[in-house]
């Protein structure tokens, strides 16, 4: 997937590249992530680019998944130059952790297509012999004699194929059995073995009976769910895992004789002396030693308002420093600071919610214990009836191979694949299957206010176009979010002359030649009785100073989208860690008359935790780290693109854009796909009804079985499909 | 029908080397980045491309 889209804009090149650089072969090797590569065009630049940089052997950009691998002689190139370099064609970067990129291999995934090769080339050989079977020749032109050739040179190809190809159902279900469980695969393991051992035996007394054609094409059709299944988890796995990769960011530390140095995360200890300039996370929790600044706490706490840091204040992991250089005091370590316990609940959250039992799983309890008693009835029956001990057994396998869930096993992945591909198209990224479950069975749906209901950015209310003008270039010095919502209001220009930052207070400068202050109401001499945040003061030298109000707006369509909630019968609620004042404002705008404000990370959590114990099954939509944790909680989560790192791999699934609307899509896709699901699972057992006792009474030819279990499989994947119509009729 | 004797081998050979071919492809990393060699074979220029491995 796209996935340098979903970068959130800070984070991107913070980390120097010095630390991720490893050896390969005699050559040094270093790993981009690159934002903004899309055609052919963007690859010859940066293949060209990177290339002609003195020293490098090889550049080699993958589309597919946004990554650069670039060896180069040691000594004759700094790894800084690379990205550098792709700064300057236009194409941000940043290092990518080795260690990573290699756990980023998709093994399984390379095993499962494998097998679907070998199955395949399995399918079209077996069915070369069977065909002619089928076709009823050997009554016409070919004896017994022939047919039996013909069901030996099947078993050479289609026994062998089909051990292969089936090791991933015959692995996964005696790792089931040796727990004491039944899972999908069991039947399926049974079937196919059953099915290659009674065909091996029926060739063997020149019977009629083989069904090797059966057993390697339901292995084919099983892997296609298979392979389906897991493309869809892997694709979401592997842009988590970038994220993960590229919070491995590096801090700057000063070292005991004053000189600084780029270190590791992991490798901050207690006491560590570090500087954080301006734009930068603070890397650990900390204590401020030198330098004032204002931090944008937002993602911690969901506060929008900058707090101050001056020399003695204690400062967390994760705020943003906005506006001075700081020099600060390591007081714990990456692992222990305040983010790493977020992560913790994080973890917590996603344990709990791996207990979930997925649709298929809860067919295949019904499922197995049925078919298998269905089966030994069979056998027994047929026995008492006076049948001899093989053909008994054949009638007991014919009912194991038939009923063996081929539909079964892909209902449920068709029609998650088609879904998560339709809300991909929407810019909703899905996680994976479980999520889109659970997402259907959502009843309450939890926003937090700050960036979901609201932009998370400031906008001038009312601009008065010659103020704006005016108080622009002290502005654009400013990193300040309010100084940069006006900055962005004028659009560019040149910068104030002589600015300078004076933190948690305000900026000053020269405009044409006269000094001039923006920022709090003390700072630009005016009298203020409501002094907020969401306000500022502008004033030329000798001029009366004039006031710039700020609002944090809603999403143009959160109104709508509360309201399609609620027309769904969702109950919605907000939960914010921002102030009563702020958050009233917002839900009112909204429409949602249930909101809690001033909450803290582990308040919210906690919510969500009673929201459950209370039999809801909350949706959480949030974005701030502060969010992390009840994302994790929540029966399902969503999280918008510009959300905390932590927050998207923490959500079920990941949003773009401006539109909030999604939120109702993806719940309509999910409650569909799960429609779409059972109706399937019907069709399933509509078919064994009628399948399981015509091989219980020996009806079941080998064409029969081949045809129905094809048949069965075909009409779920269809059905499937109809997902892509969803909504589209009104 | 004797035929057969020669054709089933024939046959069989054949697919097996598309088996193989699919192996191949496979180990040797040709699904790696279907979107990227999709744009390469557009390059005018494949000596002016990317140094590989001088």
């Amino acid at each position: 997937m796209a996935l340098a889209s979903i970068l959130p804009e800070t984070g991107l090149g913070a980390a120097d590249p010095n630390v991720f650089v490893r050896a390969s072969g005699e050559d040094l090797q270093l790993d981009l992530l690159v934002q903004g590569a899309r055609c052919a065009g963007c690859l010859s630049k940066i293949e060209k680019g990177v290339g002609e940089l003195s020293g490098v052997r090889y550049a080699r950009m993958n589309l597919t998944t946004g990554k650069l691998v670039v060896r180069w002689r040691p000594g004759m190139l700094k790894p800084r130059q690379i990205v550098e370099t792709l700064e300057r064609l236009g194409y941000p970067a940043a290092p990518f952790d080795p260690a990573e990129a290699k756990a980023q291999e998709d093994v399984e995934g390379r095993r499962l297509a494998m097998a679907l090769g070998v199955a395949g080339f399995g399918v079209g050989n077996a069915m070369m012999f069977s065909v002619p079977v089928w076709a009823g020749l050997f009554h016409q032109e070919m004896g017994e004699g022939v047919r039996t050739l013909f069901y030996w040179l099947t078993a050479i190809v289609a026994a062998p194929c089909a051990l292969y190809a089936g090791m991933t159902f015959f692995k996964s279900a005696w790792a089931s059995l040796r727990k004491g469980k039944a899972n999908m695969d069991v039947p399926i393991s049974i079937g196919v073995l059953l099915a290659l051992t009674v065909s091996i035996y029926e060739t063997a007394i020149h019977g009629r009976h083989a069904y090797f054609d059966a057993a390697v094409s339901l292995l084919f059709l099983l892997l296609i769910g298979r392979y389906l299944d897991h493309k869809l988890r892997a694709s979401a796995r592997s842009a988590a895992r970038d994220l993960l990769a590229l919070q491995a960011a590096t801090a700057t530390r000063i070292d005991a004789g004053g000189a600084s140095e780029s270190v590791a995360l992991r490798d901050i200890v207690v006491g560590d002396r570090l500087v954080v300039l301006p734009g930068d996370r603070i890397p650990v929790d900390a204590t401020v030693e030198e330098g004032a600044t204002d931090l944008d706490v937002s993602l911690l706490t969901g506060e929008t308002a900058p707090t101050r840091a001056a020399p003695g204040s204690a400062i967390q992991a994760g705020a943003i420093n906005l506006t001075g250089r700081l020099v600060i005091q390591a007081a714990a370590r990456s692992e222990d600071s305040a983010v790493a316990a977020i992560a913790r609940l994080m973890e917590a959250g996603a344990q709990s919610k791996s207990r979930y039992v997925r649709l298929a799983d809860r067919a295949a309890a019904l499922y197995v214990p049925t078919v298998h008693s269905v089966a030994a009835l069979a056998f027994l029956g047929w026995l008492i009836a006076g049948l001899a001990f093989p053909d008994a057994l054949m009638r007991a396998a014919a009912v194991l191979i038939i009923t063996c869930p081929c539909a079964l096993g892909l209902a449920v992945p068709a029609v998650q694949i088609v879904a998560s591909g339709r809300l991909f198209k929407r810019n909703v990224l899905v996680k994976s299957g479980a999520a889109l479950e659970r997402l259907a069975e959502v009843d309450c749906v939890v926003f937090d206010k700050t960036g979901v209901l609201t932009h998370g950015r400031p906008r001038l209310i009312d601009p008065d176009r010659s103020l704006v003008d005016l108080a622009a270039p002290l502005a654009r010095a400013s990193r300040h979010p309010l100084a940069k919502a006006l900055a962005a209001e004028a659009g560019p220009g040149p910068v104030a002359a002589q600015a300078r930052e004076v933190a948690g207070m305000g900026v000053e400068g020269m405009i044409d030649g006269r000094p001039a202050r923006l920022g709090r109401a003390t700072f630009v001499g005016a009298v203020d009785p409501h002094d907020s945040e969401t306000v500022l003061w502008f004033a030329v030298d000798g001029e009366a100073p004039r006031r710039l109000c700020f609002t944090d707006e809603l999403r143009a369509d959160a109104a709508a989208t509360v309201k399609a909630l609620l027309a769904r019968g969702l109950a919605v609620e907000v939960l914010s860690g921002d102030t009563t004042l702020a958050v009233r404002r917002a839900c009112e705008g909204a429409g949602i008359d249930r909101f809690r404000a001033g909450m803290s990370p582990v308040e919210k959590a906690q919510a969500i935790d009673a929201l459950i114990t209370a039999g809801r099954k909350p949706l959480m939509v949030g974005d701030g780290l502060n969010d992390a944790a009840a994302l994790a909680k929540a029966h399902a989560s969503m999280a918008p693109g510009a959300a905390a790192d932590a927050s998207q791999t923490a959500a079920d699934l990941v949003f773009q854009g401006q539109e909030l609307g999604v939120v109702v899509e993806a719940i309509d896709v999910a409650r569909a796909a799960r429609r779409r699901a059972l109706e399937n699972f019907a069709f399933a057992a509509l078919y064994n009804l009628i399948a399981a006792p015509a091989a219980v009474f020996g009806l079941v030819t080998p064409l029969i079985a081949a045809l129905a279990m094809s048949g069965s499989s075909l009409v779920v994947t269809l059905n499937a499909l109809r997902l892509n119509w969803v909504g589209r009729r009104g | 029908m004797t035929a057969l004797i020669y054709l089933i081998p024939i046959s069989m050979a054949m697919a097996l080397i598309g088996l193989v071919a699919f192996v191949w492809t496979f180990r040797s990393g040709q699904y790696d980045d279907p979107k990227g060699d999709a744009e390469r074979i557009l390059f005018d220029h494949l000596e002016d491309g990317p140094p590989v491995d001088r």
